[in-house]
């Protein structure tokens, strides 16, 4: 792979992430609480905060599932997480990357039991320089393993980009929207069980099949360094 | 209503023996019927049916501001209707998860893919350009609304004609359109979704079929094999060598349909 002799604007290597920051336990009142950041070399930051409310009764009652717990995520941009201020409360985009949140992560959930019942999970993006809805992932799993969720793993959750040719790992602001050379820029979040089961994918951009299982492999190692974050994160809590 | 148990049972046990209640093999679609032209007034349209599926695509056109990052190209906005008169299931009130998703993941199949040239819909660099605006409406959900929703993208896509553009007034003549098509690329990439049921994939599942899903891959891709979109939905995680097979099976599935849609353009 030609990758390793590309240069990456941040100076990142290929397979190089921004240095990652977990923290457990950061918000008092929730049963279960995380934050999970990635900042960049020039000091900008994808900075996401969770909080696990639950497994507590379902409200409206019709949306109660008498067969098995349900898993509710809520993911939102703050309105000064970007350069230009968004528009405050839901929109197309944070309800459809809700849902992708909750498909990510319920796979390892052990929920069956919770008749009735809800998991909140609200995650709230504090910074947004790309690979936010990863970063959330990252911070709601922790959440919910410190909320005491009965899971049978964690999951960890990277973006790939394709930069003209080259594969990189976890993708920053410019990569994802600045970059324009050549065959331009690809993103592809993935999310993975540390088993190495995948839990989410989604691509934007264009890429062959082979390169593709190239990406594959490259996010799969990258999650084994973030699952290892996770862990020592939640570790610290129960000191 | 919801598939029983019981069909849903019946429906796995043949699958496991290769079978599907239609006769057709996993890899196989329904008939695609694709029409194009079909409402007079918008500005491209195209009604695709799969079987008893069937979805009505329009194209409007209008003159808009560009994006602050993007000031000459072009923009584009997808929606989707989930009309109640298509299927028990749909109500009205504003839009919930389930047709959101299908907008947006047919959007970015298009943006992704570079489909439209946007950079030729600029008027006035910073000021004003084309919005392009592709409505999705279901007429009959007989599962598999994704697909046919992506084929009628496309279809409508490649129907539409320019509007006339008074550029003294600054207005759009509604109503006049000019003889010349909207600027596309000349690849056209289609989402083929893939279901997982137990430990099969199929394609263009039916109704009852889509019900039993347990998770679905969206794959964008054009006849060369290029990948412009995905997404994973649903909760059953896949292996990264099923992930392969399915890939193997999409892009298998895909170059037939692509042919068959391009057939349609003649």
């Amino acid at each position: 792979m030609t990758a390793k002799t590309f240069k990456r604007k941040s100076g990142r290597k290929f397979n190089e992430m921004r240095k990652m920051s977990a923290e457990v336990g950061v918000i008092a009142n929730a049963d279960g609480s995380a934050r999970f950041s990635w900042e960049g070399p020039d000091g900008k930051k994808t900075n996401a905060i969770a909080a696990v409310y639950g497994p507590k009764k379902m409200h409206p009652q019709h949306l109660q599932d008498p067969e098995k717990g349900t898993l509710r995520c809520t993911y939102n941009m703050m309105s000064f997480s970007v350069e230009d201020r968004i528009r405050p409360g839901p929109n197309r985009r944070s309800t459809e990357i809700s849902k992708i949140i909750q498909w990510a992560l319920e796979p390892v959930l052990m929920i069956d039991k919770y008749s009735n019942m809800v998991i909140d999970v609200h995650i709230n993006i504090l910074d947004a320089n790309a690979s936010t809805r990863c970063a959330a992932i990252n911070a709601a799993a922790m959440a919910l393993a410190h909320a005491g969720i009965p899971m049978r793993d964690i999951v960890s959750s990277v973006s790939i980009g394709k930069l003209d040719k080259e594969l990189v790992v976890d993708v920053d602001k410019y990569e994802d929207s600045v970059f324009d050379e050549g065959e331009g820029a690809s993103d592809i979040p993935m999310t993975f069980t540390s088993n190495g089961e995948m839990t989410h994918i989604q691509i934007d951009g264009n890429i062959d099949k082979k390169q593709l299982m190239e990406a594959v492999g490259l996010a799969r190692e990258a999650c084994k360094e973030i699952y290892e974050v996770q862990k020592k994160a939640l570790k610290e809590v129960v000191k | 209503m919801e598939t029983t148990n019981l069909t849903g049972n019946r429906i796995k046990q043949y699958l496991a023996e290769g079978k599907r209640f239609d006769g057709r093999g996993a890899d196989e679609f329904r008939n695609i019927i694709i029409d194009a032209g079909i409402a007079k007034n918008a500005d491209g349209s195209a009604r695709v049916r799969i079987g008893k599926t069937e979805v009505l695509v329009g194209v409007k056109m209008d003159v808009g501001v560009p994006y602050p990052d993007s000031k000459d190209k072009g923009t584009m906005m997808v929606t989707t209707e989930l009309l109640p008169l298509s299927s028990p299931r749909f109500e009205s009130g504003p839009p919930k998860f389930p047709s959101i998703e299908l907008a947006r993941v047919i959007d970015r199949g298009i943006r992704e893919s570079k489909f439209i040239e946007f950079d030729k819909l600029c008027i006035v660099e910073g000021e004003k350009v084309w919005t392009v605006f592709i409505d999705i409406y279901t007429i009959n959900d007989d599962g598999n609304l994704m697909d046919a929703a992506g084929i009628g993208a496309i279809a409508a896509l490649k129907n539409a004609k320019m509007p006339k553009y008074d550029e003294k007034e600054g207005k759009v003549l509604f109503g006049e359109l000019t003889k010349n098509p909207l600027p596309l690329k000349k690849d056209i990439t289609i989402p083929i979704t893939i279901h997982k049921i137990g430990k099969n994939f199929l394609v263009d599942p039916t109704r009852e079929e889509e019900d039993l899903s347990e998770t679905r891959v969206t794959i964008g891709s054009n006849s060369k094999g290029i990948i412009s979109s995905m997404q994973k939905a649903e909760i059953e995680p896949l292996t990264i060598k099923e992930f392969e097979s399915v890939l193997e099976l999409s892009e298998k599935v895909s170059k037939d349909i692509i042919k068959k849609v391009e057939g349609s353009f003649k």
